[in-house]
């Protein structure tokens, strides 16, 4: 199960500079954890002990997890993913 | 309709069906006319209430200095009630905003300073909140604080939608300030409790998100994830395309941030389609098009007017 994760800048450091990184697992956390293995760090940034970071947004297919199942959210192959920092607007 | 005066024709918006974009007689999308305000944009209606309440509560006294970080839309509705009530504004706005914005605000005599593109509206924030600091006498209504925000949404909006669509199932707003959902969703959930309440927040190019680290991301003060059901990221491809579609199709001319709200509105339609669901989905026309014709987006190819709003604001 393969899919594309979209790397925010802030977290290029970790990824070597790529946008777009290829991670795999069954569910969000799943692919988390993939993502931490690759990129050693990923992890700590996204995810505190509570879950997700206060200030960090993860969109499975452009809807915001929080309102899927959170890490729990189930992940199908070629879905895209895509990690923002959370910003104002108005 | 008459009104004693301008202010006091704040609201009272049109609600008006899509027969083109609608998927079928069951699934149908009602769009809620915001640009119809005095200055042209939801705005007005927060902004109103945020003066109003805090003149009742002697925090704003005459002659006092307003100061609002500001993408465009507030800070225009703030300027002309501000001139109206006798008081200065001075606006923090992120640079990346369209010429249009700052041409209105200075017509209304509004003081602006700008703030790094970098960042957008978290740096505008981020400098408002230094300038208030050195400046006490001034006062910061801080729409991303204020109670009266969300408040004028669950007093007015959310009300005339139910009068005007009693058998509203959907409710879809753009999520920036959060006090449009928070406050028509509050209203909803005591009044349709089965509504499904859903934001479209928009997503922007790479340089709005160029935060330091992760610590100075933004969440409004005013948001409780709670009232919403479902919140959707729409870049600025798919707005610019659903903005032409609401001209082509229903003869509406919007800013691109209805076209992100559209896109997930149509998205909810398609899905109730395809489960035989019938629904009546309300969605907000933030403002019209007119100041965003400077980035050149509502002309030439996807590729050219997405290119064009890279880095903007654009909602």
């Amino acid at each position: 199960m393969s899919v594309e994760v979209r790397v925010p800048t802030i977290l290029r450091s970790l990824t070597g500079g790529e946008k777009v990184v290829t991670a795999s697992g069954g569910t969000l956390a799943a692919v988390v954890a993939d993502l931490d293995g690759s990129y050693p760090g990923m992890g700590a940034r996204l995810l505190d002990d509570s879950g997700l970071r206060r200030f960090v947004n993860i969109y499975v297919n452009d809807e915001d997890v929080r309102f899927l199942a959170g890490l729990q959210t189930q992940i199908a192959d070629q879905d895209s993913i895509t990690i923002l920092p959370a910003v104002a607007g108005g | 309709m008459r009104f004693n005066s301008l202010l006091d024709s704040v609201g009272h918006t049109p609600l008006v069906g899509l027969p083109n974009l609608s998927p079928s007689s069951d699934v149908r999308l009602w769009a809620k006319l915001e640009d119809r305000n005095p200055t042209g944009s939801i705005k007005d209606r927060a902004v109103l209430a945020m003066v109003d309440q805090a003149e009742k509560d002697g925090r704003l006294t005459p002659g006092a200095t307003l100061l609002e970080p500001t993408s465009g839309n507030t800070g225009i509705a703030l300027a002309m009630i501000a001139k109206l009530r006798g008081y200065k504004l001075v606006c923090v706005m992120p640079k990346n905003t369209s010429a249009e914005r700052t041409q209105l605000l200075e017509m209304w005599e509004a003081r602006i300073m700008y703030s790094d593109a970098v960042g957008g509206s978290n740096e505008a924030v981020r400098v408002a909140k230094v300038l208030a600091a050195e400046n006490p006498d001034w006062v910061m209504l801080y729409q991303y604080g204020n109670a009266a925000n969300a408040q004028a949404h669950y007093d007015t909006t959310g009300p005339e939608l139910i009068a005007d669509l009693p058998t509203l199932t959907h409710f879809v707003a753009g999520l920036g300030t959060t006090g449009t959902l928070m406050g028509v969703g509050r209203y909803l959930r005591e009044h349709r409790p089965a509504a499904r309440i859903v934001a479209a927040e928009p997503r922007y190019g790479e340089l709005v998100y160029g935060l330091r680290n992760l610590d100075e991301g933004f969440v409004p003060e005013i948001y409780d994830e709670s009232i919403l059901s479902s919140r959707f990221s729409v870049g600025a491809r798919d707005a610019i395309r659903r903005t032409r579609e609401l001209i082509e199709l229903e003869g509406i001319f919007a800013g691109f941030s209805t076209g992100a709200i559209l896109h997930a509105a149509l998205g909810i339609a398609e899905k109730a389609k395809r489960a035989g669901e019938s629904a009546d989905i309300a969605f907000i026309v933030c403002d019209g098009g007119w100041k965003y014709l400077s980035t050149g987006a509502y002309e030439g190819s996807l590729d050219d007017a997405e290119m064009a709003l890279d880095g903007q604001l654009w909602a």
